[in-house]
């Protein structure tokens, strides 16, 4: 177990120069010990390239990577003692299952009466124990996957786990027992955990903290919480939730929020929003509601869309240019495709983003 | 009756394009030996129908039983050389770039080479007087003479058949480690796997398949070979590398002698058709019977 930090940038380029050549743009974070990571974002933004480098797979062309502050850079995955699950079940195909759980402790030279205990518990916890003779050849996908989990578990004094979306083949029901049964592990054994997934749902109800990447940019680090309600990024906003964030562009005139010429009324951040040029608010479609029209902080649209989601209505309404979502109660009667109504933008949750980046 | 389905039976007219294909191609010709092999063919207006006659006797000559254990032998040597030396050849050529693809080409060079050729370079190369290795060999002091000593004739053929056939065994070694992805190595790595332990666990099962079709190919046509000792030795000095295949066509063409030809004809196909179905099963089966062994540990 062990802290892990990390400062470096990657490119599979030998001399990259644009920010495109690299796979890991410069990044600085710091991975608990004992705490259990959530590395999201989509497909090729660099989160397995990450997951990589702290286990050794890979070495970082720029910047270091430490374990409880000693530079393990150069190191190997064995001598950085890191346990990895990938995302496509690997299993050794002329052993048993026993075996298979067993192996990496056998290349450590542990003694055999420690490795059948291990073995025994970790399959146990894998509710594989009446398998444990069988060849694991034969096994299904789901279970062989299992064994992969079961391989990076085994050993008890790795510095972290790290998983590589290691669900991807598994049913969705048994995902939800797996994922259930990762947590359990975590709080059993204290391991440092770190999981890759592009599922928001996975990341979110797995993780502590959430890494959330994009083009090679770890772009905010948080719970949830934080995660859902103020997104440090239009990414973040844009990824996590569902439907994402929305976004209008915004300007201040004369001490107001206005978004498309409409005069929204003040707001207790607009002294940090850029007093000329655009701006985008952001708001969740779950904080946006139905009000009188004239409300302070409403904007008058046009609902173009009009969904039945089962437990909320999804509304699409337009103001100009501007798209806006809203997800109103089930039990409210939902405008209609063309209805003219007012939707509150501005409030509490209203974000602001000045380049992307969150201003206030 | 207008529900059933109606029963054409002239789909079966589709398949006598290869029934034709085949019957002159494989079932004709084989007849034509099963024929012989029961006659006693005198002169083209005189023959014997003689039973069984020819399979015994030809099971009771000494020197056919000889040049079938000959046959044995070597096929069993070439399958312990070259199929190791295959497997390590493939480990250790590069996997990717330029370098790969030149490895490849020369590798596979010999390959190429017809086998009459393969024959004439070696008894060109083998020579004390003029060839490369005989004249480095007699150089050395070491007497090499493949044309009267039995023992180095049968080593130059071995040798030849090694040089000229354990890049195939690389090649498919090669494609099936090829074929072997990457997780696996990283996955032996965070393991903690040593090298061996990555070549007995990891490729070495995977290349059961590629190495299955290697084994029986090197396996069938080693049993068969012909043309390289024939151009070689000669299947000489003496009859040290007399093959089975050069027996029976002295017999068969030489000789004249049809019918024992014809009936030892069947026995070697019989044979080899045999041997191919162990060997077969046999290697499907490892994998299967080494874990039921471990599983008792």
């Amino acid at each position: 177990m062990a802290r892990i930090d990390l400062d470096l940038a990657h490119s599979y380029k030998p001399n990259p120069s644009a920010d495109e050549d690299y796979a890991l743009l410069p990044l600085k974070t710091t991975f608990r010990d004992g705490g259990a990571y959530a590395l999201l974002g989509p497909s090729g933004c660099g989160k397995t390239t990450m997951l990589n480098i702290i286990s050794g797979l890979v070495q970082p062309s720029h910047g270091t990577v430490k374990f409880d502050g000693a530079d393990m850079t150069k190191k190997t995955p064995q001598q950085r003692n890191i346990a990895q699950v990938f995302q496509f079940p690997v299993i050794y195909d002329t052993m048993t299952v026993a075996q298979n759980l067993a192996f990496p402790l056998r290349n450590r030279g542990v003694a055999a009466d420690k490795i059948k205990q291990r073995v025994g518990k970790i399959a146990e916890m894998l509710e594989m124990s009446n398998q444990l003779d069988q060849r694991a050849a034969g096994l299904a996908a789901d279970a062989k996957q299992k064994i992969s989990l079961g391989r990076g578990l085994v050993r008890e004094d790795v510095s972290a786990v790290l998983f590589d979306e290691p669900l991807t083949v598994i049913d969705p029901h048994l995902k939800w027992q797996l994922r259930r049964k990762l947590k359990q592990i975590h709080h059993e054994l204290k391991l440092t955990l770190i999981y890759v997934t592009h599922d928001q749902v996975e990341a979110l109800t797995f993780a502590e903290e959430v890494v959330v990447m994009t083009r090679g940019r770890a772009v905010q680090i948080g719970g949830a919480d934080q995660l859902f309600e103020r997104p440090a990024h239009t990414f973040v906003g844009h990824f996590i939730g569902s439907p994402g964030m929305n976004f209008l562009p915004a300007t201040v005139r004369g001490g107001s929020v206005e978004v498309g010429g409409h005069r929204l009324g003040g707001t207790d951040a607009i002294g940090r929003l850029p007093a000329s040029g655009e701006f985008k608010l952001g708001v969740r479609p779950e904080y946006v509601a139905i009000t009188a029209s004239g409300t302070p902080g409403a904007l008058p649209v046009e609902v173009t869309q009009s969904q039945d989601i089962g437990t909320y209505w999804l509304i699409t309404a337009k103001h100009g240019d501007s798209l806006v979502r809203a997800r109103l109660s089930a039990e409210l009667k939902a405008p209609q495709v063309g209805d003219h109504v007012w939707l509150s933008v501005l409030g509490s949750h209203t974000c602001f983003y000045d380049n992307e980046e969150l201003v206030a | 009756m207008s529900a059933m389905k109606p029963v054409n039976q002239k789909a079966w007219f589709l398949i006598l394009p290869v029934l034709l294909c085949v019957a002159f191609s494989a079932i004709l010709p084989l007849m034509t030996v099963v024929n012989y092999s029961v006659q006693d063919i005198i002169s083209p207006e005189r023959r014997v129908f003689v039973g069984t006659e020819w399979f015994k006797s030809v099971m009771r000559d000494d020197e056919l039983l000889e040049a079938l254990m000959r046959q044995i032998t070597f096929s069993l040597s070439v399958l312990i050389v070259e199929i190791p030396l295959g497997i390590s050849l493939a480990l250790s050529m590069p996997a990717a770039g330029w370098r790969s693809s030149a490895v490849l080409v020369v590798v596979a060079i010999s390959l190429l080479i017809p086998w009459n050729v393969v024959g004439t370079i070696w008894q060109i190369y083998g020579r004390t007087d003029i060839g490369l290795m005989g004249w480095t060999l007699a150089r050395l002091g070491i007497n090499y003479n493949y044309t009267g000593s039995a023992s180095d004739a049968w080593l130059t053929v071995l040798v030849m058949d090694v040089w000229h056939w354990t890049p195939l065994v690389a090649l498919l070694c090669f494609a099936g480690l090829r074929a072997i992805p990457d997780a696996y190595y990283q996955a032996a790595r965070i393991d903690g796997a040593s090298k061996f332990a990555v070549f007995r666990y990891i490729q070495l099962p995977k290349l059961r398949g590629v190495l299955m079709i290697a084994v029986l190919l090197r396996f069938m046509d080693s049993f068969m070979i012909y043309t390289e000792p024939f151009v070689l030795t000669g299947g000489g000095p003496g009859n040290a590398t007399t093959f089975l295949s050069q027996y029976l066509t002295q017999k068969a063409v030489g000789q004249f002698d049809l019918g024992p030809a014809a009936a030892f004809s069947l026995i070697y196909f019989l044979i080899i058709l045999l041997l191919c179905f162990i060997l077969y099963n046999w290697m499907q089966r490892v994998g299967t019977q080494d874990t039921s062994e471990a599983g008792h540990e």
